[in-house]
């Protein structure tokens, strides 16, 4: 009974991811979006212009001229105290990227929504990873979402996230192009005062200043403070290193503000780091980041009813790259396959392939891992091919041997 | 001049900066140094609104410019534009 | 209402230095002056951020500041931003009674590489949508931070190390981009250039830019010793000798309409009292190779532009 009651009363909306999302910045109390448009994250930017000239938001909109110049107004924003929120996808983030590092280096928490598209040449506007594949040493968190209802639950709780005054550092919420973004499902959101609460106000911690005196990290005439210096060599290394400490504890965050938010809204997804599915017993696993994943629960499940030990581990936080529960959760498995939609050309594999491997490098046990990169710009990843992936997994132990450790899947020859 | 070097778990976060460059004395960087002649300062104070470092004050309560010397680099701009030719640079 | 207030230099020197000495600008910095000037100006809460370049380094180097306002620098090409982004949080925090001021003036500082180049995409951006602010360009007429490399600010005929006095080409071949112009044209409340040279007229420019609901932009000449290649206690001189000459004339558009300021409307009354261009280009080694038989030509190709943009700006005034 008791549980029951914490549960906040929830309704059922039909919304797109993008419209997800918007619907989560409009309850979490933002103080200013600064956007740009670019597909697929247009329906966020219109959706919530839409609240804020129907009076439903206090939230300034600003439309920048650019996305360098929105993420920019919401570093500065964020610098003078206000929560800020911003949405971008492909060569948007790209355009940003610049900025990215610096808001981390600020020590700023913006909170953003990638909605992962491709990146040009040629232009395509489909789904694919490389947007932010590409940005995550910039010191952002990075939360990839399986479905529009966890687009809405995550984006709340990246406030929550980058605000916490240990961590200090932006976050980026990432959902899939047109297969998240533009599609339709029901989401249960929860109520206005629910989400206002579990957000609350901006935490500003204590800093030491020019004046010598211990005065709220923001910009603020009452007790000045000057941001954004010229480090020489002499000390950039120790900031840099600041904000790693930062990114050690934002583990324990997530899971803190994850579980928090599972006892308002019934909802969680693993433990907030990696999200296993039908991992315990599992023999042979893929491991993938999004909207692929609930693909291949439904062949994970074809694969279980014929007896065949099949799992699957979605990596919810890529960054900090959640080693430890990587390790525990397929420690036991004989062969994993990582799929990747996006790829770091000229390397051997693709990202998510090289950071796990390199994960169980110093593991007791050694699961055989090999890479399929798919979906490049959109490319569907249909359970037919997830099927040969675990196909190829159950030779590999069978056979105990691995013929090809990188492949490209779903491309035409 | 330089303090001693904090390590990362001093300083403050986002490289908040914790020192005034009041205490960076730029004085030493000068070669010529520049010297009031009072008899012929009428205190019209232009000196002091044309130094680039803010080495020039003004002390209300004695009506006299000072030349603060922690600062100065010498650059000459207050000699030049006195209208008093009151101010000499003087080779230190 | 800066219009009427009263001041002398002698209550200036009784407000605190904003930008406190034992900055690391160089010995006759001009820019350095302009801020001391402009800060003067202020009127009550300010919050300040700077672009990349020769002001934003030698004021912040950690762990030294010399602000004694807020201040935050980011990049190089978003100072307007910046701007923006602060305005509009503090407009917020404001309705929702979250700041403890009535009102806090914005103020973005920029060299000319942050304003006419890589900057100006976010200025135009920030002033199209209104935003309450006072831009500040200090022009040195090139990319000093990097090492004087030209930039949309640097004037026909001048030496830079990307537009050197060649054998063949005679420095920059391009003329200044008319910056202000150009803000006026975005038809903002306020634009006005400023020379340190003339400190109140300079002074009262920034608080109207201060006081306009809206933006206002401030064009202020900040001549560099290094750059400009002449002695260090000369700037002001250099600074007063662009007026005279007309190269760079002192005016204010109040939404949108010309009016020369009192320096060079005197000129305009007086045209006698015109020092020639060549005076001014006499006496900076940045134009020394001008004074060639080869390129001699080339002080006539500024002679022509500078008279032509005089003649433009007096009939907008009205003073033709």
């Amino acid at each position: 009974m008791k549980r029951k009651m914490a549960l906040a009363k929830q309704t059922i909306l039909a919304l797109s991811g993008d419209e997800a999302v918007a619907y989560a910045v409009k309850q979490s109390d933002v103080d200013l979006v600064a956007a740009y448009p670019i597909t697929p994250q247009t329906i966020i930017v219109e959706r919530f212009s839409e609240y804020v000239h129907d009076g439903e938001v206090d939230t300034e909109f600003m439309c920048a001229e650019s996305e360098h110049s929105a993420l920019t107004a919401c570093l500065a924003a964020a610098a003078a105290g206000a929560r800020t929120f911003t949405a971008s996808a492909s060569a948007g983030l790209a355009l940003m990227h610049e900025i990215l590092y610096v808001t981390a280096g600020c020590r700023a928490p913006v909170v953003m929504a990638i909605v992962n598209r491709a990146l040009s040449a040629p232009i395509n506007i489909h789904c694919d990873h490389a947007d932010s594949m590409v940005e995550r040493d910039a010191s952002w968190i990075q939360i990839y979402v399986e479905n529009s209802q966890e687009a809405y639950d995550s984006t709340i709780q990246a406030f929550k996230i980058a605000e916490d005054p240990d961590i200090l550092l932006p976050a980026m919420v990432m959902l899939d192009a047109f297969f998240l973004s533009h599609t339709l499902e029901s989401v249960n959101v929860l109520p206005n005062e629910a989400v206002l609460k579990f957000v609350g106000t901006r935490k500003i911690p204590l800093v030491r200043s020019h004046e010598d005196k211990l005065v709220p990290f923001k910009l603020d005439p009452e007790n000045p403070l000057t941001m954004g210096p010229l480090d020489l060599y002499d000390y950039y290394f120790e900031h840099k290193r600041q904000q790693e400490e930062a990114m050690q504890r934002a583990p324990q965050t997530i899971k803190q503000v994850h579980d928090e938010y599972g006892k308002i809204s019934g909802r969680r997804y693993g433990n907030g780091l990696v999200d296993p599915y039908r991992l315990e017993d599992a023999e042979i696993a893929t491991i993938c980041v999004g909207s692929t994943a609930g693909t291949t629960k439904t062949v994970v499940d074809q694969l279980r009813a014929k007896g065949v030990k099949a799992g699957l581990l979605r990596l919810r936080t890529y960054r900090p790259f959640p080693s430890q529960d990587i390790t525990k959760a397929v420690g036991n498995v004989k062969a994993i396959a990582v799929m990747d939609r996006s790829h770091s050309f000229g390397a051997h594999g693709s990202p998510i392939f090289h950071e796990l491997r390199h994960v169980l490098y110093d593991a007791q046990t050694h699961p055989q891992v090999v890479n399929y990169i798919y979906g490049l710009g959109g490319r569907d990843m249909p359970q037919t091919l997830i099927h040969e992936i675990y196909k190829d997994l159950q030779k590999i132990v069978k056979t105990k041997r691995v013929e090809k450790p990188v492949q490209f899947i779903g491309v035409r020859e | 001049m330089t303090s001693k070097q904090k390590g990362w778990k001093e300083v403050p976060i986002a490289g908040v900066c914790w020192t005034p460059t009041t205490d960076y004395l730029t004085g030493d960087w000068r070669t010529f140094k520049p010297v009031l002649d009072r008899e012929k300062c009428t205190k019209c104070l232009l000196c002091y609104v044309y130094c680039p470092d803010g080495a020039i004050e003004w002390k209300r309560k004695e009506e006299e410019i000072e030349f603060n010397y922690k600062y100065c680099k010498g650059c000459g701009i207050c000699a030049n534009e006195c209208t008093q030719e009151a101010i000499k640079m003087v080779l230190e | 209402m800066a219009s009427e207030w009263k001041f002398t230099i002698k209550d200036l020197a009784e407000k605190p230095e904003l930008f406190m000495p034992g900055h690391r600008a160089c010995a006759g910095c001009g820019p350095a002056v302009a801020y001391r000037q402009i800060l003067k100006a202020a009127r009550g809460p300010i919050i300040a951020t700077n672009a990349t370049g020769c002001m934003e380094v030698v004021s912040t180097i950690y762990p030294y500041t010399a602000w004694r306002i807020p201040y935050i620098h980011t990049a190089f090409e978003n100072v307007a931003a910046n701007a923006a982004g602060i305005e509009t949080a503090l407009k917020v925090m404001k309705r929702k009674g979250r700041l403890k001021h009535d009102h806090v003036d914005v103020v973005a500082f920029a060299g000319d590489g942050g304003t006419y180049d890589i900057g100006i995409q976010a200025l135009s951006g920030a002033v199209e949508r209104g935003h309450d602010f006072l831009f500040v360009l200090y022009d040195n007429e090139a990319y000093m931070n990097t090492g004087i490399q030209r930039s949309g600010g640097t004037p026909h005929g001048a030496w830079t190390t990307t537009s050197p006095a060649g054998r063949v080409i005679p420095g920059k071949p391009e003329y200044k981009k008319p910056i202000a112009d150009i803000m006026v044209a975005h038809g903002i409340p306020y634009v006005a250039t400023a020379s340190p040279a003339y400190w109140r007229d300079l002074i009262i420019k920034t608080r109207k830019g201060l006081e306009v609901e809206g933006p206002a932009f401030l064009h202020a000449l900040a001549p560099c010793p290094r750059g400009w290649r002449y002695d260090t206690g000369k700037t002001i001189e250099m600074a007063r000798l662009a007026v005279e000459t007309c190269v760079f004339p002192l005016w204010e558009a109040v939404d949108g309409e010309y009016s020369l300021s009192a320096p060079s409307k005197v000129i305009a009354l007086k045209p006698e009292r015109r020092k020639p261009v060549r005076e001014y280009l006499k006496v900076q080694g940045r134009f020394r190779h001008l004074f060639t038989p080869e390129f001699e030509h080339v002080i006539g190709e500024i002679e022509q532009i500078v008279d032509k943009r005089w003649s433009m700006l007096l009939k907008k005034c009205g003073m033709a």
